[in-house]
């Protein structure tokens, strides 16, 4: 049972959710925007995190969070509040969907929301892994209206927002969705649970990029470690171990998985993607 | 044998004749019939009620501030911002109610008094007009601790140096025989002695040791526990709880609140899941003194998960050292064993259980000289209780992992050196109890089966694909019920006018079936069919007659022998009313397919309906009395321990069985998944085969899933962080590998038609099983849980320099 | 801070008086009598509380009520018969009936969406519960036998 109390508003339109946010903030409400909600309803229940906020803006009514379709400029447009399990089922942005079908269950996944998931204070943020690889487009809302701008431009360990502004819709370029890849996530045991790790790979022209969560604090994309493990120079064996010095932050040690352990699974799970995509394999998810 | 164990014998076999003769006759015989569950549709359509579902109007909640440390000194409670929150109508803390419970040793007050010993128990109780402010207020009860030294394991425990859990132990009460050792935080320490431990070594050529352990762990019961608690201006005490011990409840509120035992009133509805888990009493005496502090007040307390797992009671954990012997040629000479289980904060069961281990520590084998010591030690863990199985599924792991060794040493197979061994009438168990045929059920038949059905001799690790093995392991598992020496059970039925009948037991309807299975045994009985039985599916002490407690495995044999007396009784009272009418002796008659029929001239009859009330003449006058049927059920022949020794004849028979895992391994990355697992289980008669099975399935899923993935997680500071089903992990849909059940059917002389439970026997070699298999595969000894993958990683990784 | 929602549950309006952080699973249990969603762990692990929204199953403790108004939701007690639940009592597919409610209302939801579900799309729907009683063995047989097999298309 949720203990603390928030006032509940929805929102009909992008307008309506941002001028809340701004009439709540200015009559010392602390506002949150509220997706698809389940990651506050069960850290608040615990009483951890959300403690703070007394309302909530639920954003899933606002049509243009909804969309999920191709728009005339051939991008792949996914509405922040598009469940996981619809873009499972739908299947336009296959990496993505892959991605998305392991994260939690498939009835959460009904509830759980593509903005909800990479805004989280969840520290995988699964889904987020395919649009780092693709250098997404976010479309954002705030008082001026919306802006575009490239995942890549705002994501320091999390996206970056300023307050009263939120995600409406994220936006993947064509070319990327037909791109050969491979999603895997590793458990301790079992195919429901928190990752040691999750691996996502995209087959570009040339290389094959790769993004990574459940490994650190935080889910990241790394320009250098591509660089090394596209190194044709070195065998692959030698790319990985390469790689794993690389890795940014101290890598996870928990009830999930120790840090040596993780780094054991990773070096595997990375030499299976990389023998399999190398060898032409692909478009599919081990797990 | 007793005269009178004899005559329970002769008069059993004779009602096995009279099946024997329905089922050639093609009468009503409902044994060997699945029938669905008498409660079924109430169940697929949301309707039955479990204990939270009901509310009362007026009623309060209660819910609790729970320790944050694991050992602590209580300093100070400040409950006054706390009762001054909106609809808060009562704060209780310990000192409120300072009574010690527990049933070996009293030593776990109601609320903690000084001081706290494990995290998450309950500090103080806060009873509000909703949940909601009841939760809220909780925060606001301010507690002062002083840490204390936090004792992480049994061994840490054992050495006494840290601290000790309880200082005043030698000040409790204690309703058992125990022999303690406080100074090393031993509540109980059981010795058993038999056969020479020299002589045994002397003889063996072959000795191999071994360290096995398992942490604590959860029963996780999909319904979390719940209870309501009411006092009446009467003096009446009326609770309800989500419990398999009603009548348990009964008693030791009565006893520790000094009330007189029929003032209070236990009903307990569905229960969903149980496990052992809720056969202990905690969350009714703080709901009684929550409603007591209010002025009697109902209130309700459920527990969330997160409570429910930490601050209740839960699966005990092991460690265990085994030394093993035998002769060249594989045949047992010596077993030397130690025990520490992991009782956590308080006693509970864990001394019984203790003793339930060391009794029969051997497993179903038979050896001469046994030389076990098992602790009962405390720990700053949750304290644990009763888990399906009852110690068995933790000797098994430990003597079975220690026999692979051993068949490794002799370079003998497993399965050979087991079925060699196996025990059997005439041999003894390690507690000196003399096995015969009628408690003892044959071993080596459910070896030999569990041979064929895996496919031993396929060879237990075979290729399966690049970095890919198949592998299989075994186990053999014996249990007894440690019940009291007289735990009881009854049966009352009453007939309604058409002659259908009612028929209530104190039997909890906790998920396992008995009910129906009662409903059987009542049917076969009384030759009707089951629709003409109406059974009573909740449990009420002011109404239903006494059964010990639905623990054990032990339901429907004690159940079922008070449901078949009381079947008796009835036909007795329905025979004398027709006597009347067929103008005979009762003891001419005969009674089946609802009739009352002359035995030399079946067509003479009359109809029960018109015999339930005494029979009526056609002036009116009626004869004989309104028929209503008891039956009771003692346990007998039970004597307890010998403390020095450990002789003693715990419990009523043996249910003995054999158990095989097959596993898919990569040798590369230490997964595996689990593709087979095998239970020949010596069951007795079957009455309900499709319950049966799914009750051994169920208890192999459950013995599969603690093997492979459960475990308490605790931090530093001796706090669990895994007390959500999201980090505490447990089987799901698609990981239950395929299962072979079988049964060999040797009848236990004295169960109802030769029946006996078989709610707990499937988990009991599965940890076993699975440790064997995936030690062969990943070709290392694997002796602790769980079996995750990282730690077999962590095994093999010690292993290669 | 309690606030009136109307809510369309079992094909009928009903007006609550909720909190707006009170969950669906706790409105219809306390609110509406509707207890045969059963709360296992409020943090959307188990299933038992699964209900449908629009007819998708949804884990009635990861909805607030206020969040709820407007859809269409079925719970347990709004099925009448269905064949799935006749399956679960026929292949013995529950033994306490406690995840039951939850288990049955994913099966439906997925029979409905998928009546020729596949292998994978049963495992993937059902991981969704925990059955603490049962091997799942029966559970399996029970939605196998109402999914049309390939064989039957």
């Amino acid at each position: 049972m949720i203990t603390t109390d928030f006032e509940y508003y929805c929102a009909q339109s992008i307008t309506e959710a941002v001028d809340l946010f701004k009439q709540l903030s200015d009559s010392g409400i602390r506002p949150l925007f509220y997706n698809g909600g389940t990651e506050i309803i069960t850290l608040m229940r615990i009483n951890s995190f959300y403690t703070h906020v007394n309302a909530v803006i639920d954003i899933k009514r606002i049509p243009e969070c909804s969309v999920l379709e191709m728009d005339e400029h051939d991008y792949l447009v996914i509405g922040a509040s598009v469940p996981l399990a619809e873009i499972e089922e739908n299947m336009a942005f296959p990496l993505l969907s892959k991605n998305c079908s392991r994260i939690a269950d498939h009835t959460s996944r009904e509830k759980i929301t593509l903005g909800g998931n990479v805004c989280g204070h969840i520290k995988y943020k699964e889904a987020i892994l395919p649009l780092l690889l693709t250098n997404s487009t976010l479309v954002i809302a705030d008082e001026k209206g919306l802006h575009e701008v490239f995942i890549q431009d705002i994501f320091d360990k999390e996206i970056i927002l300023e307050p009263g502004s939120f995600i409406v819709q994220f936006k993947i370029e064509k070319e990327f969705l037909s791109m050969p890849y491979i999603n895997k996530k590793m458990t301790k045991i079992d195919r429901i649970g928190y990752p040691l790790i999750t691996v996502s790979a995209i087959q570009m022209k040339k290389e094959i990029r790769f993004a990574f969560s459940g490994l650190c604090e935080t889910p990241f994309y790394s320009y250098e470690i591509d660089d090394i493990l596209n190194n044709e120079e070195n065998s692959i064996r030698k790319r990985i171990n390469a790689a794993i010095k690389q890795i940014p932050e101290p890598i996870l040690d928990d009830i999930e998985g120790s840090a040596s352990y993780r780094k054991f699974v990773l070096s595997n799970t990375l030499e299976e993607i990389m023998m399999k995509l190398n060898g032409g394999g692909g478009n599919e998810a081990i797990s | 044998m007793k005269l009178e164990l004899k005559k329970v014998y002769n008069y059993h076999k004779k009602e096995m004749i009279k099946v024997l003769l329905i089922q050639q006759m093609g009468c009503l015989n409902l044994i060997g019939k699945s029938i669905p569950r008498r409660e079924g549709k109430n169940k697929v359509t949301g309707t039955a009620k479990y204990t939270a579902d009901y509310s009362t109007p007026g009623q309060l909640y209660a819910v609790l501030v729970t320790s944050p440390h694991a050992h602590a000194k209580i300093k100070s409670i400040d409950i006054t911002k706390a009762t001054k929150c909106a609809g808060v109508q009562a704060v209780v803390t310990g000192k409120d109610y300072p009574v010690l419970t527990g049933s070996a040793v009293e030593d776990r007050p109601v609320l903690a008094i000084e001081k706290v010993r494990y995290f998450g128990e309950p500090v103080a109780i806060v009873v509000a007009n909703s949940e909601y402010e009841a939760e809220k207020a909780c925060s606001y009860v301010q507690v002062e601790y002083e840490l204390l030294p936090v004792l992480h394991s049994v061994e840490e425990s054992f050495t006494g140096k840290n601290a000790l859990i309880h200082e005043s132990f030698h000040l409790y009460t204690k309703p058992k025989k125990l022999k303690p050792i406080p100074e090393r935080n031993v509540a109980n320490h059981v010795t058993v002695r038999k056969g020479d431990f020299h002589k045994g070594k002397h003889i063996s050529d072959v000795l191999v040791k071994t360290n096995v352990s398992l942490p604590q762990s959860d029963h996780a019961a999909m319904e979390t526990r719940s209870v309501k608690a009411e006092i009446l201006p009467t003096g009446e005490v009326h609770i309800e709880s989500s419990s398999q011990a009603p009548f348990d409840i009964q008693q030791m509120v009565s006893k520790h609140f000094n009330i007189d035992t029929n003032k209070v009133i236990v009903h307990t509805p569905f229960v969903g899941g149980a496990f052992g888990g809720k056969a202990a009493i905690q969350l009714e005496f703080i709901a009684y003194i929550a409603s007591k502090s209010t002025g009697g007040k109902p209130i309700k307390l459920t527990h969330s998960r997160e409570n429910d797992m930490i601050s209740s009671p839960v699966h005990i954990g092991m460690d265990s050292d085994v030394k093993l012997g035998a002769t060249n040629d594989g045949k047992l000479t010596m077993l030397e064993m130690t025990f520490k289980f992991d009782s956590g904060a308080y006693v509970d069961e864990s001394s019984d259980i203790t003793t339930t281990a060391a009794l029969n520590c051997t497993g179903p084998y038979k050896v001469d000289h046994v030389w076990c010591d098992a602790y009962c030690v405390y720990t700053n863990h949750p304290y644990a209780t009763s888990f399906r199985g009852y110690g068995h599924g933790e000797l098994a792991f430990a003597i079975e992992r220690a026999l692979d060794k051993l068949a490794e040493k002799l370079q003998m197979d497993p399965m050979e050196l087991r079925i060699k061994n196996a025990i059997k009438p005439g041999d003894t168990t390690p507690s000196q109890a003399k096995l015969t045929k009628g408690n003892i059920g044959n071993t080596k038949a459910c070896l030999e089966r569990i041979k064929k059905l895996i496919d031993w001799d396929e060879g237990d690790v075979v290729p399966v694909s690049n970095n890919v093995i198949r592998a299989k392991g075994i186990s053999g598992l014996w249990k007894t019920s440690m019940s009291p020496t007289d735990a009881s059970s009854g049966a009352i039925i009453t007939l309604n006018k058409d002659g259908s009948m009612n028929l209530n037991v104190g039997v909890v309807e906790i998920g396992q079936g008995t009910k129906t299975t009662l409903i059987q045994i009542l049917a076969t009985s009384m030759q009707v069919d089951e629709s003409k039985i109406h059974m009573k599916m909740d449990v009420n002490t002011e109404s239903s007659p006494e059964h010990w407690k639905t623990v054990a495995s032990t339901a429907v044999y004690m159940a079922g022998n008070a449901v078949v007396e009381a079947a008796e009784d009835v036909k007795r009272q329905l025979k004398n009313n027709a006597s009347y009418k067929l103008r005979c002796k009762p003891e001419d008659l005969e009674v089946g397919e609802s009739r009352v029929y002359l035995k030399s001239d079946p067509q003479k009859h009359v109809n029960v309906q018109s015999v339930v009330r005494g029979y009526k003449y056609n002036n009116g006058n009626t004869a004989g009395n309104m028929v209503i049927g008891r039956g009771g059920f003692v346990m007998n022949q039970l004597t307890n321990m010998d403390l020095k020794t450990g002789k003693a004849f715990p419990g009523p028979a043996w249910t003995v069985g054999a158990q095989a895992v097959e596993v898919e391994f990569n040798t590369r990355t230490f997964f595996y998944t689990i593709t087979k697992a095998v239970s020949v289980l010596d069951a007795g008669v079957i009455f309900n085969p499709k319950g049966a099975r799914g009750q051994v399935t169920g208890a192999m899923s459950m013995g599969l899933s603690w093997a492979s993935r459960e475990g308490f997680y605790f931090n530093q500071n001796g706090n669990i962080i895994n007390n959500q089903f999201r980090t505490y992990k447990t089987l799901r849909f698609d990981e239950q590998p395929e299962y072979i059940v079988d049964f060999v059917n040797t009848e236990q002389l004295d169960g109802p038609y030769g029946a006996r439970g078989v709610g707990e026997h499937g988990i009991i070699g599965m940890p076993a099983a699975l440790a064997n298999s995936l030690s062969k595969a990943a070709n290392t000894s694997l002796n602790h849980l769980p079996l995750i993958p990282e730690f077999i990683w962590s095994k093999k990784k010690e292993e290669t320099p | 801070m309690k606030q009136l929602v109307e809510l369309f549950i079992n094909e009928e309006k009903k007006q609550v008086h909720v909190r707006p952080t009170d969950t669906l699973l706790h409105t219809l249990r306390n609110n509406l009598g509707l207890t045969g969603s059963k709360p296992g762990c409020e943090n959307g692990d188990c299933g038992a509380c699964t209900a449908l929204v629009d007819g998708r199953p949804m884990k009635t403790c990861l909805v607030l009520t206020v969040e709820a108004a407007h859809y269409k939701i079925t719970t347990i007690e709004g099925l009448k018969d269905s064949s799935i639940q006749q399956a679960f009592e026929k292949k013995f597919a529950f033994q306490c009936g406690y995840c039951t409610s939850g288990f049955i209302m994913n099966c439906y939801a997925l029979t409905m969406q998928y009546p020729n579900a596949d292998k994978y799309q049963i495992k993937n729907w059902l991981q969704s519960n925990i059955c603490r009683c049962t091997g799942y063995e029966e559970i399996e047989q029970a939605i196998q036998s109402i999914v049309i097999s390939d064989k039957a298309k």
